[in-house]
């Protein structure tokens, strides 16, 4: 259906968050996603991506398609070289924060988005991979 | 930098905030709509979201924010527009808004702020009509 195709994004700044959104929008919306999946998806990029530049320092975001040798779906990684997070349960448990927020980032786009992979490790950056399949 | 209009419309400031609203940008119109609402004496704060593609923890914590801080200086404010799927997105999240006053749009926020304008002895019958 699609062909292959990926695209790596800076964070660096909230421009370049938003330009993030944007991405995961348009790639949503071609993929005839519905509004409510869009906005799920869309709005946990968001979360993601800021927390890559708050918390990470900065980092990038690469958007994928197809998924897993499929017909489609788009899948959003997120990386930054931060300090990376200790104990990944506890990021994840709703209304911890540890840079002032609140505290919804993590937990709040894994509600959003079922398919939701984390890998961290203190002083190694982290890593968060949001799917969605056709 | 960018700005967000606000514009005065009777004794109400009138938002619409029709741009992708980065951090910074919430942040600028927080400060602003607190400065203008002391600075024109107005009454009431309508934000207009219905451009507004999401809302995030991060704007819906400037969106609350802006409610606390115009009912600290004795003013009323009321977001209108939100889609329905930024609705169900925010509950998902686990966004509390519920301190937000909401309504479908514009005409019935102008409407929302005038009531609330009523004298306060009237209040108690006007809150369980909304209702």
């Amino acid at each position: 259906m699609n062909p292959p195709r990926s695209e790596t994004l800076p964070l660096r700044s909230d421009e370049d968050l938003v330009r993030v959104r944007q991405a995961v929008r348009a790639w949503m919306v071609e993929q005839n996603f519905n509004l409510v999946e869009q906005t799920k998806m869309v709005t946990a990029a968001s979360e993601l991506g800021r927390n890559a530049l708050v918390y990470g320092g900065g980092g990038s975001a690469r958007l994928e398609s197809p998924v897993d040798g499929g017909h489609g779906g788009i899948r959003v990684t997120f990386e930054d070289h931060g300090p990376g997070i200790a104990d990944i349960a506890q990021a994840l448990s709703n209304g911890f924060s540890t840079g002032g927020g609140l505290g919804l980032g993590l937990g709040g786009a894994k509600r959003l988005v079922k398919d939701f992979e984390i890998f961290s490790e203190p002083g190694q950056g982290t890593r968060v991979i949001i799917t969605i399949r056709k | 930098m960018e700005r967000i209009p606000i514009l005065l419309v009777g004794e109400f400031l009138l938002v619409s905030i029709q741009v992708d609203l980065h951090d910074r940008l919430a942040l600028a119109l927080q400060d602003d709509l607190t400065t203008e609402v002391v600075k024109v004496r107005a009454k009431g704060v309508l934000i207009d979201i219905s451009s507004l593609e999401i809302v995030d923890s991060f704007i819906g914590r400037v969106l609350g924010n802006i409610a606390a801080l115009t009912a600290m200086l004795g003013a009323n404010a009321v977001v209108v527009g939100m889609r329905p799927a930024v609705a169900i997105t925010i509950v998902e999240l686990g966004l509390d808004l519920s301190c937000l006053r909401t309504a479908i749009n514009v005409d019935q926020g102008m409407a929302m702020l005038r009531l609330l304008l009523r004298p306060v002895a009237s209040q108690g019958s006007d809150e369980s009509a909304e209702k």
